[in-house]
């Protein structure tokens, strides 16, 4: 770790990623930045879940996955027979499109991941739940319903508790997988406000269906066709000025 | 295209007839079933008494008691709770949580299943050979609680497999996307939410096991015992083989009728607490996700 640069994250070399005999990526080289929020974008089927599920392993829940290549976290290879698959989902978040949270309360959805990292001091634990529910600005509108399952929060108010979820074990980098299609607009211009106020603290991959939100929130933006990395840079440049056709083509709605 | 509207017409009859044809299967149903609980109700009318339920076995009809049975058939239970579940819901999730899905997983399913429509007899004399036999529980409790695991496991196995299956995918990734490990997983998320669909399994089929007559009359559980069973290790009877013998004897002494019937109301009543039971724990804990 002492070798790596500290402002990258993620440096990922050569990655292949095969479904059986479909190969969902192709030789992606991509290099993610501290505190930045990457948006990844591109059309339906074109690796970018695939990619994000990639940096935490857990596109190997699916048992036909085969990869190549190597990703390096912090300088460390998270293929390496020695990298532990619960050490970097514990350091790499993960928010799910769809809200995902356990059938408990409030108060345990939160304090699920400090309490499996064997976390029992009350004190410390009431301190984490009100950190991660404020963090994800979810603090004030539940604060007096701590104890009420979290199925009867309205589906914008579950995605938020879900990334205060994530932010509860405290990670270094969250991704998230098109956390916002299914929510409405208000609802998403919450988490995205949320989004732009968790970057000062946190490394933040988005995988986005909305163009104009990756506009909105991101820093960097990177553009997967057909398994491929066709572009990756700075969003303005992308979006004023992309350098490939096939880019120009998908971001002025031309096909995807 | 036209619609023929003469058709309709003809649909709605059709409906009509068949809504005819399913009622009548559910009143035959419920017809037969008055039939029987008449019959049996009719003949306990007098005998079904709390000096029935706490007496001892007496080969007089005037005399007998069933509680010798109904202590046999609670020990029988004492034995079946803990062996069908802990066996059955480990077995369960070995199979779904854990083993790689594959011809070798899948070989081993459809057995369980196939187990699980394997007569009751053969898991009598499965039981008569292995656990009487060759490890000399005789006609105890332990042989009978066993054969009976043996005989309900295969249910337990695979209703547990259907409750773990029904635990929605987004819950173990939600908790393995936080650095949890698949134990963890289990025991804190999927177990949670299984429990009610796994309970109300065990339940319904320990339910069967406590009916259960032919594996326990291979195994040459007696009725006539006038000892109470004090330990797992004793010889003991059950409320089926009860009912059972005392059906058989009717030949010979005409009241055994009315004492079988007897037995059967409680042992009804006693499956029937056990069903209330399982429904109220299904109903209990329905989850909208």
């Amino acid at each position: 770790m002492a070798h790596s640069n500290e402002k990258i994250v993620y440096d990922v070399r050569d990655l292949n990623l095969w479904y059986g005999q479909d190969q969902a990526l192709k030789n992606i080289n991509i290099q993610i930045g501290k505190n930045e929020v990457t948006a990844i974008i591109g059309p339906s089927g074109c690796g970018k879940s695939t990619f994000i599920k990639t940096l935490n392993r857990m596109i190997e829940n699916i048992p036909s996955v085969r990869t190549t290549g190597e990703i390096l976290y912090h300088g460390t290879n998270i293929f390496d027979k020695t990298m532990r698959i619960e050490e970097l989902r514990t350091r790499v978040g993960m928010v799910f499109q769809k809200p995902n949270p356990f059938p408990k309360s409030i108060y345990e959805n939160v304090l699920y991941g400090p309490k499996i990292h064997g976390i029992k001091d009350k004190h410390i634990l009431q301190e984490a739940l009100e950190t991660s529910l404020k963090s994800a600005a979810l603090w004030d509108e539940v604060k007096d319903r701590l104890h009420d399952n979290a199925y009867s929060l309205s589906g914008g108010q579950q995605q938020r508790l879900c990334i205060a979820r994530a932010l509860a074990v405290q990670p270094d980098v969250i991704l998230m997988d098109e956390p916002t299609s299914a929510l409405d607009p208000i609802a998403t211009a919450k988490i995205e406000e949320l989004i732009d106020s968790l970057k000062a603290d946190y490394t933040i991959n988005i995988v986005t269906h909305s163009m104009q939100q990756a506009g909105r929130i991101s820093d960097k933006t990177a553009f997967f066709l057909m398994g491929e990395l066709v572009e990756f840079g700075a969003t303005e440049g992308i979006f004023s000025n992309p350098r490939d056709k096939r880019t120009e083509d998908y971001i002025t709605g031309r096909f995807g | 295209m036209t619609i023929n509207y003469k058709n309709i017409e003809r649909r709605v009859r059709i409906n009509g007839i068949a809504k005819v044809i399913f009622s009548m299967s559910t009143i035959f149903a419920l017809v037969v079933l008055g039939m029987l609980l008449y019959r049996i109700i009719a003949g306990s009318i007098g005998w079904l008494d709390f000096k029935f339920l706490t007496g001892k076995l007496s080969i007089f009809p005037e005399k007998a008691g069933i509680f010798g049975a109904i202590v046999g058939s609670l020990g029988l239970m004492l034995i079946v709770i803990p062996v069908t579940l802990v066996l059955g819901v480990s077995t369960a999730i070995y199979l779904e949580e854990y083993s790689k899905k594959g011809k070798l997983q899948n070989f081993i399913k459809i057995n369980i299943a196939n187990l699980a429509s394997v007569p009751s007899v053969i898991f009598g004399l499965l039981g008569l050979s292995f656990f009487s036999r060759i490890m000399q529980f005789g006609s105890s409790m332990v042989a009978g609680g066993l054969t009976l695991s043996l005989l309900v496991l295969p249910i337990v196995v695979v209703s547990s497999q259907e409750a773990l299956k029904a635990v929605p995918g987004f819950l173990r990734e939600a908790s393995f996307a936080m650095g949890a490990s698949k134990w963890t997983t289990i025991w804190k998320v999927v177990i949670p939410v299984a429990i009610p669909g796994i309970l109300t399994g065990a339940i319904l089929s320990i339910s069967r096991a406590i009916g259960e007559t032919a594996p326990l009359v291979v195994l040459g559980i007696p009725a006539l015992i006038m000892k109470v069973p004090t330990s797992l290790m004793d010889n003991f009877t059950a409320l089926p083989i009860q009912i059972y013998y005392w059906t058989l004897d009717t030949v010979l002494t005409p009241e055994y009728a009315n004492l079988a019937a007897a037995t059967i109301i409680v042992l009804l009543v006693v499956l029937f607490l056990m069903n209330s039971v399982a429904i109220l724990i299904r109903n209990k804990s329905q989850k909208g996700f």
